[in-house]
């Protein structure tokens, strides 16, 4: 019998065993992609050997439609980009045209924009830390969280009248002024919100299950991360502070007191603690913010960039042609090109614009996080189970429309 | 803890790598406000390889990578590189020009976060990358033509796809549309 054994075999008659990789096709509509990803998985056993991801399924040509807008109504097609961090991506937007318009921003409208910022950075963070635990087979936070985010999209619906695209934020301040009440009831939710994230923290923090799926899964190193572009939470894992909302402030962000949290392993389970974190920190943010809240303008007192308020058109010839000349013809924005990066919940979000001069951009180059660390599944996933896959996906914090543009 | 500053490390470009640089200026006065170094074009390869090894600059990231086509001039496509030094907290963005069918060194072995964003450039433009792994389309569909982002693609496309249901099959056509694309030329006319 011994003579028959495989290494007698290989050795003595030449017989040789070949495996071939079983390919697995992580479909296009699988609930664990967190979108259209079409995911070529070629697995040895139930390991993974290579993924490829197949992305473009939902490309709508964001680039392009921008370049035949005027400014103004470029300004929605950064909503629908990240469709969880909706104003972050407008604030992005509005910086980097303000800074070709060379225009100050009233202190009110910075704060009132920050603050917006921080409860879209909660709001993404709860999507984001519930879904995974969906994926890895936890229910109970999605649940729980999406009731806060909810409340969230309400303070949206308030300033805005949308729930997510919200076009809020807009070059040269934020559309409208805050309804009466609304900083108190953003206290009242913030009040009882971190005792959300406690119940949320002993399903997740110390649960048995959740530690197996996720502490050392998806392990990138510091020297990895940056050299494969990570930003935002992904590079604060492996171990670099590294926060533009610290290192390049931009609005009050500077006058601010908050901490940036890091990781010290890499793995999937700090970026979940780190994600936490950053909620209590915005939490913190938006107290300072209500606290410091000026009064004043909300948008720039230009006339040829912001609109007048809609009751002046009713009596002032002059709001009457600006508004109509702004709605339709928009405001030339001098020439020039700007790199403008924010912290966007997901990491660095920049807007490259060139402008020529006329009423539209003539290039707009939209930097998403989310493409420079869905690229990196292969590195991130080899080696692990296919189960590990979606654990891998799901700290990446991957949403389609802004890695698809 | 900040070695050099973004104005220090232009003037050590234009000094030390005259032979590469064309010229670097230091962009606005605000700090995150990237230098800009415009780089002769079939250099770049060989002048990211020295800049990686050299580590003056600490270029621990390579950002974004962009082109911008502008159709009427003689190099049609700036490229754009947008690198980050965590070290010295700056950005500087590299720009180079090259021809239509030109291509260009591929940063995928110093920077592994080039691989996509050179197969979007490549897709997007049809700007070749010497020397990249894998340079495939990534972000239109399989078996799409043309390059949507050059300026002399039509907004609205050549091709839509549709499902027949009489065929049972998913068809491309050249597409119909009922009304012309709206656009309106806002240049004044009195200059």
């Amino acid at each position: 019998m011994e003579l028959m054994s495989l290494e007698f075999l290989v050795e003595h008659v030449g017989i040789f065993k070949k495996f071939k990789n079983f390919t697995l096709n992580f479909g296009p509509q699988h609930p664990a992609a967190h979108g259209v990803l079409r995911l070529i998985l070629e697995l040895t056993g139930e390991t993974v050997f290579r993924a490829e991801p197949h992305i473009g399924l939902l490309h709508r040509g964001t680039e392009k439609l921008i370049e035949y807008k005027t400014y103004l109504q470029a300004l929605p097609y950064f909503d629908r980009l990240d469709y969880v961090s909706m104003m972050c991506q407008e604030h992005a937007y509005s910086l980097a045209v303000e800074s070709l318009l060379n225009c100050d921003i009233p202190y009110r409208a910075q704060v009132i924009r920050v603050m917006f910022s921080e409860i879209t950075r909660i709001l993404n963070h709860l999507m984001a830390v519930t879904t995974h635990a969906m994926d890895v087979g936890a229910l109970t936070p999605f649940l729980w969280g999406f009731e806060e985010r909810e409340k969230l999209m309400e303070f949206y619906e308030r300033v805005s009248g949308a729930r997510m695209h919200a076009a809020y934020i807009r070059p040269g301040g934020v559309a409208v002024d805050l309804p009466l009440g609304m900083l108190d009831d953003i206290y009242v939710f913030i009040a009882q919100f971190s005792y959300r994230l406690n119940e949320m923290e002993e399903l997740l923090t110390e649960n048995r299950i959740w530690k197996e799926r996720l502490v050392d899964i998806g392990v990138v190193h510091q020297e990895e991360a940056l050299n494969l572009g990570f930003s935002g939470v992904m590079v604060r894992g492996s171990g670099t502070c590294w926060d533009l909302r610290k290192v390049f402030p931009y609005d009050c962000y500077g006058s601010l007191d908050f901490y940036v949290p890091f990781g010290a392993h890499g793995d999937c389970y700090d970026r979940y603690l780190l994600r936490m974190e950053e909620m209590r920190q915005s939490l913190l943010i938006i107290l300072q913010c209500l606290n410091i809240m000026p009064k004043g303008f909300i948008k720039v007192d230009d006339r040829k960039i912001s609109p007048p308020a809609r009751a002046n058109m009713k009596f002032s010839m002059e709001s009457l042609i600006h508004h109509f000349k702004l709605y339709s013809e928009g405001y030339n924005v001098p020439e020039g090109e700007t790199y403008k990066a924010i912290e966007a919940p997901k990491g660095e979000f920049g807007v490259f614009i060139k402008s020529d001069g006329t009423n539209k951009p003539y290039r707009c180059r939209i930097k998403a996080p989310g493409f420079m660390h869905l690229q990196t599944l292969d590195f991130m996933s080899r080696d692990h189970l296919i189960a590990d896959v979606v654990t891998i996906i799901g700290t990446q914090d991957i949403v389609f429309g802004e890695v698809d543009r | 803890m900040q070695e050099l500053t973004t104005i220090e490390f232009l003037n050590y470009l234009n000094s030390n790598y005259s032979r590469y640089v064309k010229k670097a200026i230091f962009g606005f006065s605000n700090i995150d406000t990237p230098g800009i170094c415009h780089i002769h074009s079939h250099l770049m390869g060989e002048f990211i390889e020295l800049l990686v090894v050299d580590q003056k600059g600490n270029l621990a990231q390579l950002l974004d990578l962009f082109a911008v086509d502008y159709p009427f001039k003689k190099n049609r496509f700036e490229i754009n590189y947008v690198f980050l030094s965590l070290k010295n907290i700056f950005r500087v963005i590299f720009k180079l020009t090259v021809l239509k069918d030109w291509s260009v060194f591929s940063l995928t072995k110093f920077y592994k976060s080039a691989n996509w964003l050179e197969r979007e450039i490549w897709d997007m433009f049809g700007v070749f990358f010497y020397d990249h792994p894998d340079l495939r389309r990534i972000l239109t569909d399989y078996g799409f033509d043309g390059y949507p982002l050059r300026k002399d693609f039509p907004i609205t496309g050549f091709k839509e796809v549709r499902y027949d249901d009489e065929r049972k099959k998913i068809v491309l056509e050249p597409i119909r549309m009922t009304q012309e694309f709206r656009y309106f030329d806002f240049t004044t006319p009195w200059n």
